[in-house]
């Protein structure tokens, strides 16, 4: 059988030819600073961070700054995370740039954004005002945009620059709204003010509010069906802007939904939670399931984005509902959960966007069906991805576990009092978490199993090497937060006590899980230890071992064999799996909601139609949301400007005309 | 939970033993069954431990191009079911790992061995270790969210997804046993069982045909020691889930928190007959069972899964408070 197979994606290529203008010595120098000072922000931000949580809430108005209303900063504990969070994935990617940069050549552009882009992201949960808010949104949205199109000589990058600013900024439009309208019923530009005559705002007022917010939030995060900038512009940014992004920036869109419609306006209706619930089940069940059949590493990291964030959406709806429902001890569960689950995903999104930086930029490869056998070539590099797939996957001594199991515990332990709506929306939720943990498993096992280990598939595969010490260091440092989070969530406890404690409208002030070395439920007899976990498994593999050392005196000394060709001469790297290949089964059971196109085509010997000389399959995975949504929008606007277009057609005669025309109907219109 | 007594401790090594010695007996039984059913004279029911001593002899042999996963998925795969084992009230209810993970906690052991597997099925490089492993991780993603829909049903009556907790409530309770959400929640689960562990009809574990093998075709390329491990843990796989499903439907026989020698003791036979008469009835239903298409396993799946919501919805709606 000859199967050929194209990728629907032109993979990265060469770096930039604007280069050789400067000497290696000086790009170095640019590449340390540049990298040296975002881990520095990142420091600062982290430590600022944790400060916010546990020490009295504080304000800081710089009145000169901006004209009329000032800057306005805000140090509480919700902030606080954030900015925590922010910091600490910024320092491992601060490091990691200095070593990529170099390797990647970057030009001095991006070099120069990037700090900025992590401060200006530090500022966004730290804004006390709607005014200082939407003005860091905006830094934050147009320094990402401006690091999302460093590789502007190439067409995919620009095409995924256009989208990410379209959608960026009709989300900013959304959110501008949103605030405009909250700060004009609450009576001020401050949030502490706005949430002080909160309860004041119609119940009108507050519906459109959480609509556009949940809007302009949820295409931040990356949420259904807004979500469609994430699988273009992760894969197209240079590696440690897409950590950035997918780990630090989305996060962002939580915090606003957070902050504004849980915080401020909260507690809402019982719908409001039910609203989220829905947008977060949907968002992480599509998200998964697109995942797991891409084939593009980065892209296929981008969507698990969508996941997660969705789980957290999920978690935050759920603590919403149950609030509103008077069971404020599960919906603190579940806002634990909804926090550890951006920790979580945040350091192991920052490692693996990491880890694919580095297979980037050795073999300059994203694509999974040319990859693979990179264990032997990049052993340490193997070892991070492995570790954040492990967390993405949800499995116990990964990192994502603790907040899947508290998220599951909420669910099912939510009060069920004879109330429909919640043994519906429960169960349902139960069965998207577990179709979402187990399609991630599938995604993950994919990307580690067919990426990094087997044969490699290319000649860039063959000759990959390992990533220099910077690199290693970075991802070091998230290869560790993982394993905090897998093993040892005792570390975060007391932290995510005080943010919780600033959350009064979800369950804040009721008895929250208790992180100790055992996990324990406030009411339940339910309690669970990841790091014992860890423990006792080690003793039983270090048993199973010495079982299996039994009956070694009677065997020969141990050897290495060539694998089984299957009847042929010797193995090639064409007879194993593909990630095409891999993810087929899944691709067939999900086709109504994927539709792949498949393409099958059949070339026959010209001498008899019964022998074949070639199979040619080619299957293009493209999202169905946006096929079925953005495309007639964007048509419809494409059609409209063409129309428009007529009206100016270069004429100077013509365009005097318009402007008779219009100061004679102004004049009319003005008598 | 209240510090363990010595005899809980020994209850718990005693499962974990009696699980890595029984685990051959019980497939070797099962091979048994089958084949007089089928008119053959059969291997006897000590054949596979036969096995596992002629495999443990053999040379050590790594096919080339194999990394670490693949040398440690075995031993990974016998490690998650051997803490499965110690966790689960088999023959005690008191076991000291017990608030170390609930039910959820085992389904991710469980699946962390299958994930062992897959991927060092894709460590080989061979066309049949890519094609098992696919095959594999597909089942297992439709499988979680039954699994974990029943874990939810079996959670409702007790208010506890911990296992201890699950099975003194039903003993407590015999009736909730009848309830319509437990009989749903316990075809849900026995179906994701026999998925979970390849048995017929949705893999079938004596099978070699390339077309149809999905256990089979990951593991091709163990040999010797390695493989010995890799058919003892999918062994002790099959015996301790048909334990959990035992107990947590059956709970009668199993010692109390605090045991005795003797409830020890009552604890271990019970279980071994109960083991023994769903290991009997599964190889007796096999025989008149053919594999299914591998495209129509997700129907089948499909199905356990609207079992699993009726049960958690039927609990709901049933429950006494």
């Amino acid at each position: 059988m000859n199967t050929a197979q194209t990728a629907p994606y032109d993979s990265p290529s060469v770096p930039a030819p604007d280069q050789g203008l400067r000497s290696p010595r000086r790009a170095q120098a640019q590449a340390f600073v540049s990298g040296g000072l975002t881990a520095a922000i990142g420091a600062v931000g982290l430590v600022l961070g944790l400060s916010a949580i546990f020490a009295q809430p504080r304000q800081l108005v710089i009145s000169w700054l901006l004209p009329l209303v000032g800057v306005r900063f805000e140090f509480g504990p919700l902030g606080g995370f954030f900015v925590a969070a922010t910091g600490a994935v910024s320092i491992a990617v601060g490091i990691y740039a200095i070593g990529y940069a170099q390797r990647e050549h970057w030009a001095r552009f991006p070099l120069f954004i990037l700090p900025l882009f992590v401060a200006a992201m530090l500022l966004v949960p730290a804004a006390g005002s709607v005014t200082s808010f939407l003005l860091a949104w905006e830094l934050m949205a147009a320094a990402s945009l401006a690091l999302v199109l460093s590789e502007h000589h190439r067409a995919a990058v620009r095409s995924a620059g256009a989208f990410y600013a379209v959608m960026t900024q009709l989300g900013f439009a959304a959110i501008l709204l949103a605030l405009v309208v909250l700060s004009a019923a609450g009576g001020g530009d401050s949030f502490a003010t706005i949430a002080a005559h909160a309860g004041g705002i119609s119940s009108g007022t507050r519906t459109a509010v959480f609509l556009l917010t949940v809007m302009g939030f949820g295409s931040k995060a990356g949420l259904l069906p807004l979500h469609a900038w994430l699988p273009r512009a992760h894969p197209e940014a240079p590696s440690p802007v897409s950590a950035l992004m997918s780990a630090a920036m989305v996060n962002m869109g939580i915090y606003g939904i957070i902050r504004i419609d849980l915080q401020i306006l909260g507690p809402g209706p019982h719908w409001w939670g039910l609203t989220l619930m829905i947008f977060g089940a949907v968002s992480a069940v599509f998200g998964v399931l697109q995942a797991s059949v891409a084939t593009d590493l980065k892209r296929l990291l981008a969507y698990s984005t969508t996941e997660n964030m969705g789980l957290v959406t999920l978690a935050l709806g759920t603590a919403s509902m149950l609030s509103s429902y008077g069971a404020p001890q599960v919906a603190a569960m579940a806002m634990t959960a909804a926090l550890l689950l951006i920790l979580s995903h945040a350091s192991f999104k920052t490692l693996a966007f990491l880890a694919a930086g580095s297979v980037l930029a050795a073999t300059g490869l994203r694509d999974l069906d040319k990859l693979g056998g990179l264990a032997r070539r990049m052993p340490a590099t193997t070892t991070m991805f492995g570790i954040a797939a492990l967390g993405a996957s949800g499995l116990p001594l990964g990192a994502g576990f603790v907040g899947e199991w508290l998220l599951l515990q909420s669910l099912i332990h939510s009060p069920h009092a004879n109330n429909t709506l919640l043994a519906l929306a429960m169960p349902l939720s139960v069965g998207a978490v577990a179709l979402t943990t187990g399609l991630g498993i599938a995604a993950m096992v994919k990307a580690f199993g067919v990426g990094f280990l087997a044969r490699p598939r290319s000649a860039a595969a063959e000759a990959a090497r390992e990533a220099p010490a910077s690199m290693l260091t970075g991802m070091g440092l998230a290869a560790v937060a993982c394993t905090v989070f897998a093993v040892a969530p005792i570390l975060v406890g007391p932290a995510l006590k005080h943010v919780l404690t600033a959350l009064p409208t979800v369950g804040g002030q009721a008895a929250g899980p208790a992180l100790g070395a055992y996990l324990r439920l406030p009411g339940i007899a339910g309690s669970m230890s990841p790091g014992l976990i860890a423990l006792s498994l080690l003793v039983a593999v270090l048993l199973v071992l010495a079982l299996a050392r039994w009956g070694a005196r009677h065997r020969p000394a141990a050897v290495s064999a060539p694998v089984w060709a299957c009847g042929a001469d010797s193995i090639n790297a064409k007879m194993q799996y593909t990630a095409t290949s891999f993810a087929e089964p899944l691709q067939r059971v999900f086709d109504n909601i994927l539709q792949p196109e498949t393409d099958v085509e059949v070339t026959h010997f010209a001498e008899s139609q019964y022998l074949v000389e070639k199979v040619t399959f080619r299957t293009q995975m493209a999202d169905p949301v946006e096929q079925r949504l953005y495309t007639p929008v964007v048509r419809a606007v494409t059609t409209w400007s063409q129309w428009v277009r007529r009206a100016h057609p270069g004429s100077v005669h013509l365009y005097l005309a318009y402007g008779a025309i219009g100061l004679l109907i102004v004049l009319v219109v003005v008598r | 939970m209240s510090e363990s007594s010595a005899l809980a401790y020994l209850a718990t090594a005693m499962q974990v033993l009696a699980v890595l010695g029984a685990a051959p007996f019980v497939v070797g039984g099962m091979r048994q069954i089958r084949a007089r059913l089928e008119g053959r004279a059969g291997g006897g029911i000590g054949q596979p431990w036969r096995d596992l001593r002629k495999q443990l002899r053999k040379q050590q042999i790594t096919p080339n191009g194999t990394t670490i996963v693949f040398a440690l998925a075995p031993a990974i795969v016998a490690g998650t079911t051997l803490l499965i084992a110690a966790i689960s009230p088999l023959i005690a209810l008191g076991s000291p790992l017990d608030p170390t993970a609930d039910l959820f906690g085992v389904v991710g052991l469980l699946f962390l061995g299958t994930v062992a597997l897959t991927l060092a099925g894709l460590d080989t490089g061979t066309a049949f270790g890519g094609m098992g492993s696919s095959r594999e991780i597909t089942i297992a993603a439709m499988v979680e969210p039954t699994i974990l829909l029943a874990v939810f049903a079996l959670s409702i009556p007790g208010h506890s997804a911990n296992l201890a907790a699950i099975v003194s409530s039903s003993a407590d309770n015999p009736g909730r046993l009848v309830s319509p959400g437990s009989l749903l929640a316990f075809v849900a689960l026995t179906i994701v069982v026999t998925a979970e562990t390849g048995r017929l009809p949705v893999d079938n574990p004596s099978t070699h045909l390339e077309l149809t093998m999905i256990h089979e075709a990951m593991v091709l390329e163990y040999t010797g020691p390695r493989l010995a491990l890799v058919e003892w843990a999918s062994g002790m796989r099959l015996t301790v889930l048909l334990g959990l499903i035992a107990n947590l439907f059956l709970p009668w026989g199993i010692a109390a928190a605090d045991p005795s020698v003797l409830g020890v003791l009552i604890g271990l036979v019970a279980i071994a007959i109960k083991v023994a008469i769903l290991a009997g009835v599964l190889a007796t239903v096999e025989v008149f069972l053919a594999k299914l298409r591998y495209f129509r396993i997700p129907e089948l799946l499909a199905g356990s899964f609207l079992l699993a919501l009726l049960a958690v919805t039927a609990s709901y709606f049933f429950a006494t408070p």
